[in-house]
C-alpha cells in the first residue's frame, strides 16, 4: 500500500461508521414455553476499515450476531445502519442483494463450509455468477485466478477440489469465496479455531494485508484471545447475549474493567513459562448459565466474585466510563455504590 | 535419581491403507516418572494420539502394524500383554482423558454407575463403598450436590462438568499414569482454568505421572516439567519445560514459538508463520521431514534425516544443524546462544547434583 492510500486509509478509520447497531436481538422460540435468547440487546458501531472483534465464550452469541449480520438470520428486534442505509424489519429484494455482496462471511470450519462436490474455481465463482452476471466465462476465470494468487494459492488449484487440500489452504479458498464479490465488511467466524498454530499466523497475516490493500472492515470472532488482541482495533467482550465490555484492545488487555473481562484475561494460559508461574489467576467457579434461563439483574452475577445485593434485581447499564471504554457493571456506577454502601471503582 | 515409570523406546506404528503402510510414528523415544508432567505438542497429524493409544493398546487392532519398539510400565512390555492383562492395566494403573467427554462416557448410564464400573472390577469393594468412593471422587473434582448427581444421566451435565466426570473416572483408581489427550481443547478458557487446576491438584495429592497431549503451548506452560516436540511422527526435540520456551533448538520449535502473538509486542509487527503446510504422512522421503518448510535447510537434509543429539543432559534434537560439520556461521544466532546456554545451565546442574565444586 502506497503512504498516500495508507494515510488516507487512516485518516478514514477515524472517521465514518461503516456499521451501526443498536439493541440488536435475535431470540429463538424452543418450544410454546422457552424462549432462548441468544443475542439480547446489544449496540456497537464498526469504523470503515477497522476491525471489531468479538469474544466470549462458547454459546455466548458470537456467531448468532455474525449471522444476524450476515442476514442469515432475521433480526428479532433492534435496528442496523450499514454504509448510510438505515435497515430495520424485513429487507427489501434490491437491499436484501445489496447487503449479501457487501457483507460476506468466513466460516470456522474449512472442512465442512466448502462444498465437497464443487471445484475450487466453482465454489470461488458462485457469488460472480450471481452478483455480476454480466461477466462473461473468461473474464469469471481470470477473476478466479487472480483472487487465488491473491490469498497465496495459485491456478493451477482451480480445478481441484476441497479435499485435495489441507486445513489451511481450505481457508483460503473460503477467503477468497469472500472477497469475489468485493464486499466492504467481513465476518470472520473464528476464521483460524481449526487451524494449527502454525498455519494460523499465516491467515491472520492475510486477512491483514487484505485489509489494508482494499480498505476491508471486520468483525473478527474468536475465543483465543491473543490473535484477537493482535488482529483487532477495538474489542467486545459478550458474556450470555450481550455485550458487558467494549474498549480499544491495548487499553482492555491493560486494564479490563468487567468482572468477566478480568477472569477472561487471567484464565489464558500464556506460553511463557516465568510468566504462568508467577501470575494471579481468578480462576471463576460454576458454569455458564443456560440462555434459556437468564440469571435476573446482572447475568453475570452467578459467577462474579464480587456480586452485591443490587446485582440480583438491577441489569447493571452498558455505559461509557471513559472515552471509548464502556462496561456493564454497578461497580462503576456511583449512585448504586453510595446505595450499596460501598467504594465506588475507580477507572 | 527417581526410576522411570514409563519408557517408550524407538515405537514405530503404520496403518494399513489404500494406498500401502502409512507410518504415523517413527521411532518415538519418551520417559516419565513419578509425579511428572510430560507434554507432548504438534501439529494436527504428527503422531500424538496414535503415540497415546498404542501405550494402551487401543489403536484397531485390523490395520495397525507395530513393526518395532517397546513401552516399559514399570520395566514390562505393555506391547506384549494379552488383551486381560492389559485390561487390568487400562484404568487402574494407566488411565486416558480424550478431547471429546461425550465419545468417553456412555449416555446411557447413570454417572454413578460409570465411576464405580472401574472401581469394583479393580479395586474389588463392595457396592455400598464403589458408591461411596464415586461420590468422593464426584466431590473432588468439584461437583456441587455429588450425591443427588451420581443418579444423572451425562446429558444432564454441561461440557466442563462432563470433563470433569471423565477426570473422576479416571482417576477414581488412583492411576500411577494418567494420560490425557487435549483435555480442555472442547472447553471454554474459563472452564479450562478450573480443569487444568484441578488436575494439578490432584497430581500433588496422588503423584500420579500425566501424559498431557495438547497444541495449546500456554497450556504446556501453565502445566508441563518437560516437553516433547512432535512432528510428522517424530519427537524432533525434548527438553525441560525452560528449555524447550527459551532455548528452543529445532527450527520448528522455534517457528512454533515465533508465530504466536506476543501479547506485549505491537500489534504493528507482523505474525512469523512457519511456511507451507506439514507433509502427507505417506509421503515422506529419507530426509528430515522438516525440510520444505525449515529456513535453514542444507543439501544433508534433503536426503538424510538427523539423529538426536543430545544438547544437555535433559534436552535432545533432531537436526543437522547440531551436526559438528555444519559451518558455525550457518547456524542462526538463537539457536547457537541457546546452545551455549544450555550447556553452561546442565553443567550447573551437574555441579549443583554433585554438592558443589570440589575444592
Ligand atoms: N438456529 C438456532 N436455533 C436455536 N438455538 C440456536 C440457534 N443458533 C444458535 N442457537 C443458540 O444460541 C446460543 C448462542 O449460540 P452461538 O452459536 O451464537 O454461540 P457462540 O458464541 O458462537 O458459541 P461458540 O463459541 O461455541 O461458537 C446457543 O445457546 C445456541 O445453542
Ligand atoms: N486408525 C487409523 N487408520 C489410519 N490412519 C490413522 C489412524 N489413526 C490415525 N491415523 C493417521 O495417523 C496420523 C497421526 O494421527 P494422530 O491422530 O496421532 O495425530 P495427532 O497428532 O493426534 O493430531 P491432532 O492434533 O489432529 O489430534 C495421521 O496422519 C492420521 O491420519
Ligand atoms: S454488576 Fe454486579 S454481578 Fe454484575 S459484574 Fe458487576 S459486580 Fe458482578
Ligand atoms: S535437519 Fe535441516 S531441514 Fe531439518 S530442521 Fe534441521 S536444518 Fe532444518
Ligand atoms: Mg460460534
Ligand atoms: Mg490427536
Amino acid at each position: 500500500m502506497t503512504q498516500e492510500l495508507k494515510e488516507h486509509h487512516d485518516a478514514n478509520a477515524g472517521q465514518k461508521d461503516l456499521l451501526v447497531v443498536n439493541n440488536l436481538k435475535k431470540h429463538f422460540r424452543l418450544d410454546r414455553k422457552t424462549v432462548l435468547k441468544a443475542v439480547d440487546g446489544i449496540s456497537f458501531s464498526i469504523k470503515e476499515g477497522e476491525t471489531l472483534g468479538l469474544v466470549g465464550e462458547s454459546g455466548c452469541g458470537k456467531s448468532t450476531v455474525g449471522r444476524t449480520l450476515t442476514r442469515i438470520y432475521e433480526p428479532t428486534d433492534g435496528e442496523l445502519e450499514f454504509d448510510g442505509l438505515k435497515i430495520k424489519g424485513r429487507l427489501d429484494r434490491k437491499t436484501k442483494k445489496r447487503i449479501n455482496r457487501d457483507v460476506q462471511m468466513i466460516f470456522q470450519d474449512p472442512y465442512s463450509s466448502l462444498n465437497p462436490r464443487m471445484t475450487v474455481s466453482e465454489i470461488i465463482s458462485e457469488g460472480l455468477v450471481i452478483h455480476n452476471p454480466d461477466m462473461s466465462p473468461k473474464e469469471r476465470e481470470k477473476r478466479v485466478h487472480e483472487l487465488l494468487q491473491l490469498v497465496g494459492l495459485n491456478k493451477n488449484h482451480a480445478g481441484r477440489y476441497p479435499h485435495e487440500f489441507s486445513g489451511g489452504q481450505r481457508q483460503r479458498i473460503g477467503i477468497a469465496r469472500a472477497l469475489a464479490v468485493e464486499p466492504k465488511f467481513i465476518v470472520a467466524d473464528e476464521p483460524i479455531a481449526a487451524l494449527d498454530v502454525s498455519i494460523q499466523a499465516q491467515i491472520v497475516n492475510l486477512l491483514k494485508e487484505l485489509q489494508e490493500d482494499r480498505g476491508l472492515t471486520y468483525l473478527f470472532i474468536a475465543h483465543d484471545l491473543s490473535m484477537v488482541k493482535y488482529i483487532s482495533d477495538r474489542i467486545a467482550v459478550m458474556y450470555l447475549g450481550k455485550i458487558v465490555e467494549l474498549a480499544g484492545s491495548d487499553e482492555l488487555y491493560e486494564k479490563p474493567l468487567h468482572p468477566y473481562t478480568q477472569a477472561l484475561l487471567s484464565a489464558i494460559p500464556l506460553p511463557d513459562p516465568e510468566k504462568e508461574r508467577t501470575r494471579e489467576q481468578i480462576v471463576l467457579t460454576g458454569d455458564v448459565p443456560s440462555p434459556t434461563d437468564i440469571p435476573s439483574g446482572c447475568r453475570f452475577r452467578t459467577r462474579c466474585p464480587f456480586a452485591m445485593d443490587s446485582c440480583a434485581v438491577i441489569d447493571p447499564e452498558f455505559r461509557e466510563v471513559e472515552p471509548g471504554h464502556s462496561v456493564a457493571c454497578h461497580l462503576y456506577d456511583a449512585e448504586i455504590m453510595e446505595k450499596e454502601g460501598k467504594e465506588l471503582k475507580t477507572v | 535419581m527417581d526410576k522411570n515409570i514409563l519408557e517408550v523406546n524407538n515405537l514405530h506404528v503404520s496403518f494399513k491403507t489404500r494406498n500401502g503402510e502409512v507410518p504415523a510414528v517413527r521411532g518415538v523415544n519418551f520417559s516419565l516418572k513419578k509425579g511428572e508432567t510430560l507434554a507432548i505438542v504438534g501439529e494436527s497429524g504428527s503422531g500424538k494420539s496414535v503415540t497415546a493409544k498404542s501405550i494402551m493398546q487401543l489403536l484397531p487392532k485390523q490395520n495397525t502394524i507395530i513393526p518395532e519398539g517397546e513401552v516399559l510400565y514399570e520395566g514390562k512390555d505393555l506391547l506384549k500383554f494379552s488383551k486381560k492383562e492389559i485390561q487390568n492395566v487400562r484404568g487402574s494403573d494407566i488411565s486416558m482423558v480424550f478431547q471429546d467427554p461425550m465419545t468417553s462416557l456412555n449416555p446411557t448410564m447413570k454417572i454413578g454407575k460409570q465411576i464405580t464400573e472401574g472401581l469394583s472390577r479393580h479395586m474389588k469393594l463392595t457396592k455400598k463403598q464403589a458408591r461411596e468412593r464415586a461420590k468422593e471422587m464426584l466431590e473432588l473434582v468439584g461437583i456441587p450436590n455429588a450425591e443427588a448427581r451420581l443418579d444423572a444421566y451425562p446429558h444432564q451435565f454441561s461440557g466442563g462438568m462432563r470433563q470433569r466426570v471423565v477426570i473422576a473416572i479416571a482417576l477414581a483408581c488412583n492411576p500411577k499414569v494418567l494420560i490425557a489427550d487435549e483435555p480442555t481443547t472442547a472447553l471454554d478458557v474459563t472452564i479450562q482454568a478450573q480443569i487444568l487446576r484441578l488436575m494439578r491438584g490432584l497430581q500433588e495429592k496422588t503423584d500420579t505421572a500425566i501424559i498431557l497431549i495438547t497444541h495449546d503451548l500456554g497450556v504446556v506452560a501453565n502445566m508441563a516439567d518437560r516437553v516433547a516436540v512432535m512432528y510428522a511422527g517424530e519427537v524432533v526435540e525434548q527438553g525441560t519445560l525452560d528449555e524447550i520456551f527459551y532455548r528452543p533448538q529445532h527450527p520448528y520449535t522455534l517457528g512454533l514459538l515465533r508465530s504466536m502473538p506476543n501479547l506485549d509486542a505491537p500489534r504493528t509487527e507482523p505474525l512469523i508463520p512457519i511456511p507451507g503446510s506439514p507433509p502427507d504422512p505417506a509421503s515422506l522421503g529419507t530426509g528430515c521431514p522438516f525440510a520444505a518448510r525449515c529456513p535453514y535447510t542444507m543439501k544433508v537434509c534433503h536426503d538424510h534425516n538427523p539423529g538426536y543429539t543430545a544438547v544437555s543432559g535433559t534436552q535432545a534434537v533432531r537436526c543437522w544443524l547440531q551436526d559438528e560439520r555444519t559451518p558455525e556461521d550457518h547456524i542462526p544466532e538463537v539457536i547457537r546462544k541457546g546452545r551455549q546456554t544450555s550447556e553452561i545451565a546442565a553443567d550447573q546442574a551437574a555441579i549443583d547434583a554433585a554438592g558443589g565444586v570440589p575444592v
